[in-house]
């Protein structure tokens, strides 16, 4: 894992010295609330319904336990001793007092954290794939570039006043987990025919209010150009984006209403006279790769047995195994999963007590390293199978076992209407209503990989336009409705869902939920998961269902 | 009038002509369109010249010029409208421009570190009392990350 230098601590501690300024002028009267107000943004200060939110940076989802603790530290001190995990791999804390924000960013940057360019209309977080570095699947660890790209974004001085927000996802593996394609800009580290590794650059996707599926704009980038390439992608985006309308600033905009070929010759043009004083040596490149490097694995962790045992003679183990496990490169580990995703809190959402134990864990099992997942979840990356089932048991022991990754109660959800001044309609209370509902986990494994994805309004949030099931919350004369959306997926066969029709009051939300999985079980072809079936009938036979019965 | 140019505070010598109006004697600047249609006449000009551009003007058009010209005012129409940063960096850093880059209108203090990395180097306050805390924020990071002009 990537560790400070001098400079990135100076750099922190400036910029905390720097709006501590700024709060403290704003306070006084002396920034007008426009100007603090863009200010604040650029450090993740969001005033929402309540209070004051504010979205720290887990860059490219990567988190030590000396981290966490602080984020439990925080949630006890400044919060009501909690955090929320955002589908961007961020935290945010949902009740902190504005004047105290200053000081809590100082303790972020005691442990190189930062809440940088988390909000406003600039570069932010950098997110990649939870399982880098360790997954099989992997062509190349993608957290090196991703480190690179988040240093160049940060308080890069030409791009920090951007049309609208900008948002670079990395991913390295064959199986696209970081939703590159829903992405401003979406790089895929991929080989060339010599085998030699680049870049496959994606552009103008994004969620949100239009959804739109980026296009390729580079097939195959040299790493020594990566930035370079993002420079000139942002200089054309800067000066070419438009700024009459914000609901069409962003860069997905620009290249569908100019088309990909016009928008790409741009960029290329400039690209062109930029890209031979910009190169990324292989020095810098090797030296990022180092703080990178595998941990110290245990050569003979395969050779143990009670792994086995354990999963034969208890059922529950196993069966978590099976869903809150992934398979790891190195023979004998495997990643686990910490399922935020328990039955009675609000997805995402973890205690102070939660986040120190799971620090706890972290140093036990993974090498003192946790990630956070684009659903909500966290995992321990690196744990030796011998060690799975007594994580296993302090993991239930903290209700953080919830044996339902990738399933239908795994839902993503924005803090909705309960918290969020952009909101429409409430989520957080829905997702509770949906899994009172399916509250058979024997039921929810049977329906096996399902994506639910729910937001309280048409910024989207929580991504409901890529859910295989999608719930959106739409205001309709001041009561509460849902629009359906069906077939969405943010994987490789990246796919917008469908509108299932008209939106659904608020008290037959669960129950469209429960008719449409009810189609599914009964019209399945054998091993056919919920999307390939709605990719295969459309979305009829649902419709049927859903609005019969109302 | 003071400003800040090259950190220190100095009194301002130009005059911008609005477009209406008579050219004067001394050092002026004039905008962009008054530029592009005038350029021969205004070489004659006793004095040294500048051009005022705004977001929506491109920089490119007038690369040709900038060894005539002493001065270059961005004249922010908003403080949310970062175009001009690009330009900055474009007379700097594609066409070598050598001379003054002034930033004008609805910028904030609060920016003039970025600014003056993109090849900013004078400062026109909104408020003369703005004067010290432009200065002070000049100084915000003592790192980068990036290169850039500066």
């Amino acid at each position: 894992m990537y560790q400070y230098t001098n400079t990135d601590q100076t750099l922190v501690d400036e910029r905390v010295a720097q709006f501590r300024r700024q709060t403290e002028q704003y306070l006084k009267g002396e920034l007008s609330e426009d100007h603090y107000r863009a200010l604040r943004l650029r450090n993740g200060v969001y005033i929402q319904t309540h209070a004051p939110l504010l979205r720290v940076a887990g860059p490219y989802g990567l988190l030590n336990s000396k981290q966490v603790r602080m984020l439990a530290h925080i949630a006890r001190t400044y919060d009501k001793s909690y955090c929320h995990f955002t589908t961007r791999q961020n935290i945010q804390f949902n009740w902190p007092k504005l004047e105290q924000i200053p000081d809590i960013l100082a303790e972020l940057a005691s442990v190189q954290m930062h809440s940088i360019q988390t909000s406003g209309n600039c570069m932010r977080n950098t997110t990649s794939d939870h399982l880098a570095g360790v997954c099989v699947d992997e062509i190349e660890d993608p957290r090196p570039y991703c480190e690179i790209i988040r240093q160049w974004t940060t308080l890069h001085p030409e791009f920090d006043y951007l049309p609208r927000k900008f948002k670079i996802a990395v991913s390295g593996a064959l199986h696209d987990r970081a939703a590159t394609q829903f992405h401003d800009v979406g790089l895929h580290l991929v080989k060339n025919a010599e085998g030699v590794v680049g870049f496959k650059v994606i552009v103008g996707g994004g969620l949100g209010r239009t959804p739109i599926i980026g296009q390729v704009i580079k097939p195959y980038l040299e790493k020594k150009h990566l930035l370079s390439y993002l420079e000139a992608v942002l200089r054309i985006y800067n000066l070419y984006g438009r700024r009459d309308n914000k609901y069409k600033a962003r860069i997905k905009i620009l290249v569908k209403e100019s088309s990909l070929a016009k928008f790409s010759a741009l960029v290329e043009k400039e690209w062109l006279l930029l890209k031979d004083n910009n190169e990324l040596s292989a020095e810098r490149i090797e030296a990022m790769c180092a703080q990178f490097i595998m941990p110290a694995y245990d050569g003979r962790a395969a050779e143990d047995q009670s792994f086995a045992e354990h999963q034969s003679t208890n059922q529950a183990f196993a069966t978590w195994v099976k869903h809150n496990t992934a398979d790891h490169k190195v023979s004998g580990y495997r990643a686990a999963f910490v399922s935020l995703k328990a039955p009675d809190s609000p997805p995402g959402d973890m205690t102070d007590e939660q986040l120190d134990a799971v620090a706890d864990l972290a140093d036990a099992y993974s090498f003192g390293e946790i990630r956070a997942t684009h659903r909500q979840n966290l995992i321990l990356a690196d744990i030796k199978q011998a060690d799975l089932f007594p994580l296993w048991q302090k993991l239930l022991e903290l209700k953080l076992a919830t044996p339902n990754i990738g399933t239908a109660t795994d839902m993503i959800c924005c803090p909705g209407l309960d918290f969020c001044s952009l909101a429409n309609a409430g989520s957080i209370g829905i997702a509770k209503e949906i899994n009172e509902a399916l509250d058979d986990m024997d039921y929810i494994h049977d329906i096996g990989d399902l994506k639910i994805n729910m937001s309280g309004c048409m910024n989207g949030c929580a991504h409901q336009s890529v859910g295989h099931i999608g719930i959106l919350g739409v205001d309709k004369k001041g009561s509460e409705w849902y629009q359906l959306t069906l077939g969405g997926s943010s994987e490789n066969n990246a796919a917008i869902g469908e509108r299932l029709g008209p939106a659904v009051a608020k008290d037959q939300v669960t129950k469209a939920v429960v008719t449409i999985l009810d189609v599914y079980i009964k019209q399945r072809q054998e091993e056919e998961s919920f999307l390939d079936m709605v990719n295969r009938v459309g979305i009829t036979p649902f419709k049927e269902q859903v609005y019969a019965t109302h | 009038m003071q400003l800040i140019k090259d950190q220190k505070i100095i009194d301002n010598t130009w005059q911008y002509i609005a477009d209406t109006d008579e050219l004067k004697a001394g050092d002026i600047s004039v905008s962009y369109a008054r530029w592009q249609n005038d350029k021969q006449s205004l070489s004659a000009h006793d004095g040294k010249l500048g051009v005022r551009i705004s977001s929506e003007d491109n920089v490119e058009a007038i690369a040709d010029d900038l060894e005539r010209l002493q001065l270059i005012e961005l004249d922010f129409p908003d403080f949310a409208d970062g175009r001009l940063f690009s330009q900055a960096w474009l007379l700097r850093g594609r066409y070598d421009y050598q001379g003054e880059i002034r930033a004008i209108g609805q910028y904030i203090p609060d920016q003039v570190f970025y600014l003056a990395r993109v090849g900013v180097n004078a400062f026109c306050p909104k408020l003369p009392e703005e004067l010290p805390g432009i200065i002070n924020n000049l100084k915000d990071f003592s790192v980068k990350y990036q290169s850039s002009i500066n």
